[in-house]
């Protein structure tokens, strides 16, 4: 019982240190290096693609192995600063999916280290909040005094809370799928699979590393690891995901149809191994593995899912054993022979 | 990086005659997406002395390949844009009577009352409008709907034209003072650009120019044309909204996009692409270095072909530069002669100075 203490203790300060590293689209060299630490031991060949992606090879090609892309995103949405006007404040859009209604009171840490708030003009009766009126306060008293300037970026900044049975970051999107996939790779002792665990990038401004890092890989078989939406909230939209229930087995987002022989391997191993799963239609959103599916000649690609609550806020809520079950299925996956 | 300053030194570009003739031509050619023969023609034309390392795609780019002599060069990608949104003849009402569709982003508003051209023979047209006289209050506030509006080329010359045929503006490039008024500058100022650096290219680089179609649509010719390049590095030369307007009730205008007289505009980051980090302080570093004035384009939406290039096969390190223009996708846009040309000498001066140290990954943000 101490070893599965020590482990998930372990796995647990990866997460946070995972979270509280920034790594916006196109900023991720902070996040990249922490996993790029973390994966060396553990890796037959480690390199960096045109785009940033971090790719770790584990194993070549054995008797029966496929090639196979994992594929993770270290990527987390933030705001770029478009200009700094007179007395110091900052005007900003989006990167990625922001919604204002999270950014109001919102704290950020930049690139550089710089902290601010974000602050919000006065709003005529019964205007809802926009990205457009709001601005960042870094302290600054003057344009002169600011310590940001145009093209800074900067992530959202919220402490790591550990609620028990649930876990709460900012970026879990998709910090905790590469904690996933970390522990799978450490876990994965024999397999006669090829497996090139991609760390991507810029997946929140439109899948983009996942493009350029399938044609590299050229994989036979290709799983995301990504976040899902639940329904398991107040009056949340309709949707058969809850925290607690085991990984989610995609069969379908927006940006793809999940191979339905990718989708039963899933099922057929989550069943071998006892565990709870659930089935994942989502109706909006999307993940690498429609990167993946599309490159070359087409490639069999399906996700795994680890349902989160309040997605894309600086609030997103996991499910402790969730993690664990998909951490189980994701190297159980890759450790056998693929049959599809 | 090298210090190949003295080879930049030499390229000292003016906008005489000889180039106002060239711009003139490019403006004024008629190559709504889809159909870019015209423009074409003049790139080939501009072009001969490449004519054994030039060819046309299977989409329609011209693609032209002008190699260096330093053994250790790096191979770059520049994409130019021949295409300008317009419109496309879509039904013929009868009475010389056409109804239309629009081909990339046209704001309905600019269209009422233009003169337009319409065709490889440039028919003229207008799109018309009921008259004054006879519009209500009600009617006057509403903006007139493309379904509602026709191209109206006189009932003779409604044999001339065909269903499917293309319209742009029937404008015409002007000189104005320091300025340059004129339609499609959106990205015929590219092509100029593009033809003046092959014809001006340094020895330490690969120079794959890409003349590209179909941009207004989707950045979809430079998809295939960086697939056959497959370069090292990729730079879009574009134009870019400047709206710069005058400090409104004590409040400076703090979403400009870009200013015009603020010379070439770097992108960090658009709709369609994070520029490359160390693409970006190469290109800043440079104009500092030369004494080139530069701006960032401010961090927002819309796209070039770098959205394209950068994530084509493996991945290539991409970034845009542009030239900053009022009015884009109108009947006249206007651009000043100082920010054009210090466009092309930064990016002279940038490729002069350019190595493959340039994508060393240490160097990534």
């Amino acid at each position: 019982m101490e070893t599965t203490t020590n482990k998930n203790e372990t796995f647990q300060n990866l997460l946070q240190t995972l979270v509280e590293t920034p790594g916006p689209s196109g900023s991720e060299h902070l996040i990249r290096q922490k996993i790029e630490q973390e994966v060396r031991e553990f890796a037959d060949e480690i390199y960096t693609d045109a785009l940033g992606n971090l790719i770790v090879r584990k194993d070549s090609k054995g008797e029966g192995g496929k090639r196979v892309m994992v594929s993770a995103h270290v990527d987390e949405i933030g705001l770029m600063v478009t200009h700094i006007d007179d007395n110091g404040f900052a005007r900003f859009i989006m990167i990625g999916g922001v919604s204002p209604y999270t950014c109001l009171g919102g704290r950020v840490l930049f690139m550089n280290g710089t902290q601010g708030v974000i602050g919000l003009e006065r709003l005529d009766k019964d205007e809802k909040p926009s990205l457009e009126k709001m601005f960042i306060d870094t302290g600054a008293t003057s344009k002169e005094d600011c310590k940001i300037s145009v093209g800074d970026v900067c992530g959202f900044e919220r402490p790591f809370l550990d609620l028990g049975k649930r876990l709460v970051a900012k970026s879990m999107d998709d910090r905790v799928a590469v904690a996933v996939a970390i522990e799978a790779l450490k876990r994965i002792e024999i397999t006669p699979n090829e497996i090139f665990f991609v760390f991507s990038v810029q997946e929140e401004v439109g899948i983009r590393g996942a493009i350029t890092a399938a044609y590299g890989v050229d994989p036979e078989v290709g799983i995301a690891v990504d976040v899902t939406r639940t329904g398991d909230t107040p009056k949340s939209n309709k949707m058969e995901v809850a925290l607690g229930k085991g990984p989610a087995i995609k069969v379908r987002d927006s940006s793809f149809i999940a191979d339905p022989k990718v989708v039963n391997w899933m099922v057929r191993e989550a069943k071998e191994q006892g565990m709870p799963y659930q089935m994942e239609v989502l109706e909006a959103g999307g993940t690498d593995g429609a990167a993946i599916q599309r490159t070359r000649a087409g490639v069999p690609a399906g996700c795994l899912s680890i349902p989160c609550r309040y997605i894309h806020s600086p609030s997103e809520m996991v499910d402790r054993e969730d993690l664990e079950h998909s951490v189980s299925l994701l190297s159980a996956l890759l450790s056998k022979g693929i049959q599809l | 990086m090298t210090e190949k300053m003295e080879i930049s030194a030499k390229f000292d570009p003016q906008f005489g005659e000889q180039e106002l003739d060239l711009l003139n031509r490019l403006s004024n050619a008629l190559a709504v997406s889809g159909d870019e023969q015209e423009v074409r023609a003049i790139v080939y034309e501009e072009l001969k002395e490449f004519e054994d390392n030039m060819h046309t795609d299977a989409m329609g780019n011209v693609l032209v390949t002008r190699k260096g002599s330093d053994p250790e060069r790096i191979r770059v990608m520049i994409a130019a844009h021949m295409d300008e949104v317009g419109l496309m003849l879509f039904k013929e009402d009868g009475d010389g009577l056409f109804e239309f569709k629009v081909i990339g982003g046209v704001d309905p508003r600019q269209l009422v009352g233009k003169p337009v051209i319409i065709g490889r023979d440039h028919v003229p047209g207008v799109i018309g409008a009921k008259a004054i006289h006879l519009t209500t209050k009600e009617e006057r506030e509403q903006v007139l709907k493309v379904e509602s509006l026709r191209v109206d080329v006189g009932l003779g010359g409604s044999k001339l034209v065909n269903i499917g045929d293309r319209a742009t503006f029937a404008t015409s490039l002007a000189v104005l003072g320091p300025s340059l008024r004129g339609k499609a500058l959106d990205d015929r100022l590219g092509v100029f650009n593009l033809i003046q650096l092959l014809k001006n290219a340094p020895e330490n680089i690969d120079l794959l120019a890409a003349f590209t179609v179909q941009e207004e649509l989707g950045l979809r010719g430079a998809k295939v044309a960086a697939y056959h390049f497959n370069p090292d590095i990729g730079l879009a030369m574009d134009s870019t909204p400047a709206n710069d307007m005058p400090d409104f009730d004590g409040e400076p205008v703090s979403s400009y996009n870009t200013k015009l007289d603020g010379g070439p505009a770097i992108y960090l980051m658009d709709g369609a692409t994070i520029g490359d980090h160390r693409l970006v302080k190469w290109l800043t570093e440079t104009a500092d270095a030369e004494g080139i004035p530069w701006q960032y384009r401010q961090p927002g939406k819309g796209g070039t072909d770098a959205g394209s290039i950068h994530k084509t096969r493996s991945g290539v390190p991409s970034v845009s530069v542009s030239v900053p223009q009022r009015y884009l996708h109108s009947a006249a846009g206007m651009v000043r002669i100082a920010d054009e040309l210090n466009t092309l000498k930064l990016m002279h001066a940038a490729l002069s100075r350019l190595d493959k140290t340039i994508i060393n990954p240490q160097e990534r943000n």
